[in-house]
């Protein structure tokens, strides 16, 4: 174990044994138990992006040239491709997974070491995947949300996921310590530089930073999790009924029923507002 | 000088049906969504202004090309949930009209970092009868993984207006019902409101 991966490790370690030790304090909103918690972690988070890595990632974008940036993006791009490639045979897809293999072996060759994503350009696909979301193919639930320090959002089942990703890493295959931290900062502030633009946009819409966030994460983790297939009917009452469905896993068939009958009026609920809010539009047309 | 004439004759003709043609074809939803992204990207790209950053400009091009395809009744009511229906008339105006304010500033301004992405529209399959669709279209940007923007849309009428925009999979709309309703319980609709146009506000400094 090197000093970098060692520094990883134990900052997660020191995460998890603080969330963990930490008791449940008031149960507002069901998905996020450790909210007191999360929201000091969150902005810590932010200082500490606001201070380091945002001018960083800045500083990077106004020095390195557009080919550069996307020629580092596709490397780094190219060699997750093996992983997601390895997620998707695990989650029984190996149509995908063979699909990975062959962007892995066109870009790595034809794309001269991946700095050129010519399998895009032929249309195979890039696929999106990690263990968090093989567990979550597999039926291991979210637990609760947790933003770590210095990784950001996360839940319990995508901690775990975390760092088995971490372990999978190819970098870690570098045996020159030096140039593999700086690979490792190299993919952190390439990332991050990527997100330049996205992170005003976030600040400007949302009213609350902290649980806009939280929101999109556990619906993208949904959503990454089904490959994009949306279920047409999740609208969103989820919240309000996650204690519902703790209460389903020991009564079976009649409480899903009843279950059943709660989404339907909830779907009701739904429908009556818009019913409600089409009156209202008349007068207006 | 006659068939000069008659040449100009055809060209105003002929234009005139082209600017006409929208209007009197019902669009389908697909075509609605390439016709006004394409338009609006167009202008986006072309604009030294926009591209120099003036949020104004592009604020002001949203709400004339994109803001009338929207529904934003509807997208307010999906944003409160079940708080809907304990609004009061005027308590759903307001909060739809500072709801709308904070969507096209905040995604105007995301606007203005369209440089070198392309946009990618999926087939829509359809039956005619359908009222409620989803048109998938996907933003392609160099070096990084294709991201896909959904927009629901409905049938009102004659004309199919946007419901709501999933980006990644999340709901821009629904994305704001637990904030909202953290809110409502802290401080009521009326404290929603107030939180919204303070929040426009301080934007707009």
């Amino acid at each position: 174990m090197t000093l970098m991966r060692r520094l990883e490790r134990s900052m997660l370690l020191v995460a998890i044994v603080i969330l963990a030790g930490c008791a449940t304090s008031d149960r507002r909103n069901p998905k996020d138990p450790l909210e007191p918690l999360n929201r000091k972690v969150f902005a810590f988070n932010d200082e500490l992006d606001t201070h380091v890595l945002r001018p960083i990632a800045t500083g990077y974008v106004n020095v390195t040239p557009l080919p550069a940036r996307v020629g580092t993006s596709n490397f780094f791009g190219n060699l997750e491709d093996v992983w997601i490639g390895v997620n998707n045979l695990l989650q029984g897809k190996p149509g995908d997974a063979a699909s990975d293999a062959g962007r892995f072996l066109v870009n790595s060759t034809v794309g001269i070491l991946g700095f050129f994503d010519v399998a895009s350009e032929l249309g195979i696909e890039k696929h999106d995947e990690d263990f968090g979301q093989t567990l979550g193919r597999w039926g291991v639930g979210n637990g609760p949300y947790l933003v770590l320090p210095f990784f950001g959002p996360r839940t319990l089942r995508d901690t775990g996921g975390l760092i088995v990703d971490s372990y999978a890493s190819p970098l870690g295959a570098i045996q020159d310590i030096p140039v593999r931290n700086s690979v490792r900062g190299l993919k952190v502030v390439n990332d991050r530089a990527n997100l330049l633009g996205a992170e005003t946009t976030l600040t400007e819409a949302a009213l609350d930073k902290y649980s806009f966030v939280r929101d999109f994460y556990l619906k993208h983790r949904q959503s990454q999790i089904l490959d994009g297939k949306r279920p047409k009917d999740d609208d969103d009452d989820d919240s309000m009924l996650a204690p519902l469905f703790q209460r389903v896993d020991g009564e079976g068939y009649f409480a899903t029923r009843r279950l059943t009958s709660v989404l339907a009026k909830a779907d009701f609920d739904r429908h009556d507002a818009v019913l409600d809010q089409r009156k209202q539009n008349d007068p207006t047309q | 000088m006659f068939k000069c004439s008659l040449t100009f004759f055809r060209r105003c003709a002929l234009l005139l049906m082209a600017v006409s043609l929208p209007v009197f074809a019902q669009e389908a939803p697909d075509a609605l969504i390439k016709r006004v992204s394409n338009e609006v990207l167009d202008i986006v790209k072309n604009d030294k202004a926009i591209q120099a950053g003036d949020t104004k400009r592009i604020q002001a091009l949203v709400e004339a090309k994109v803001l009338p395809n929207f529904d934003f009744m509807r997208m307010t009511g999906l944003a409160m949930g079940r708080e809907w229906r304990n609004a009061t008339a005027d308590q759903k105006t307001e909060l739809a009209k500072e709801f709308q304010t904070l969507l096209v500033r905040s995604y105007s301004n995301a606007l203005t970092q369209y440089k070198n992405q392309t946009l990618d529209y999926k087939p829509l399959r359809m039956q005619p009868t359908d009222t409620d669709v989803t048109v998938h279209t996907e933003v392609r940007q160099p070096g990084a993984k294709p991201i896909g923007i959904d927009y629901d849309l409905e049938k009102t009428g004659d004309a199919w207006k946007v419901y709501d925009v999933e980006i990644a999979g999340v709901s821009l709309v629904t994305n704001y019902r637990d904030t909202f309703a953290q809110e409502i319980k802290a401080s009521g609709i009326d404290g929603l409101i107030k939180s919204l146009r303070d929040k426009n506000q301080q934007l707009a400094k």
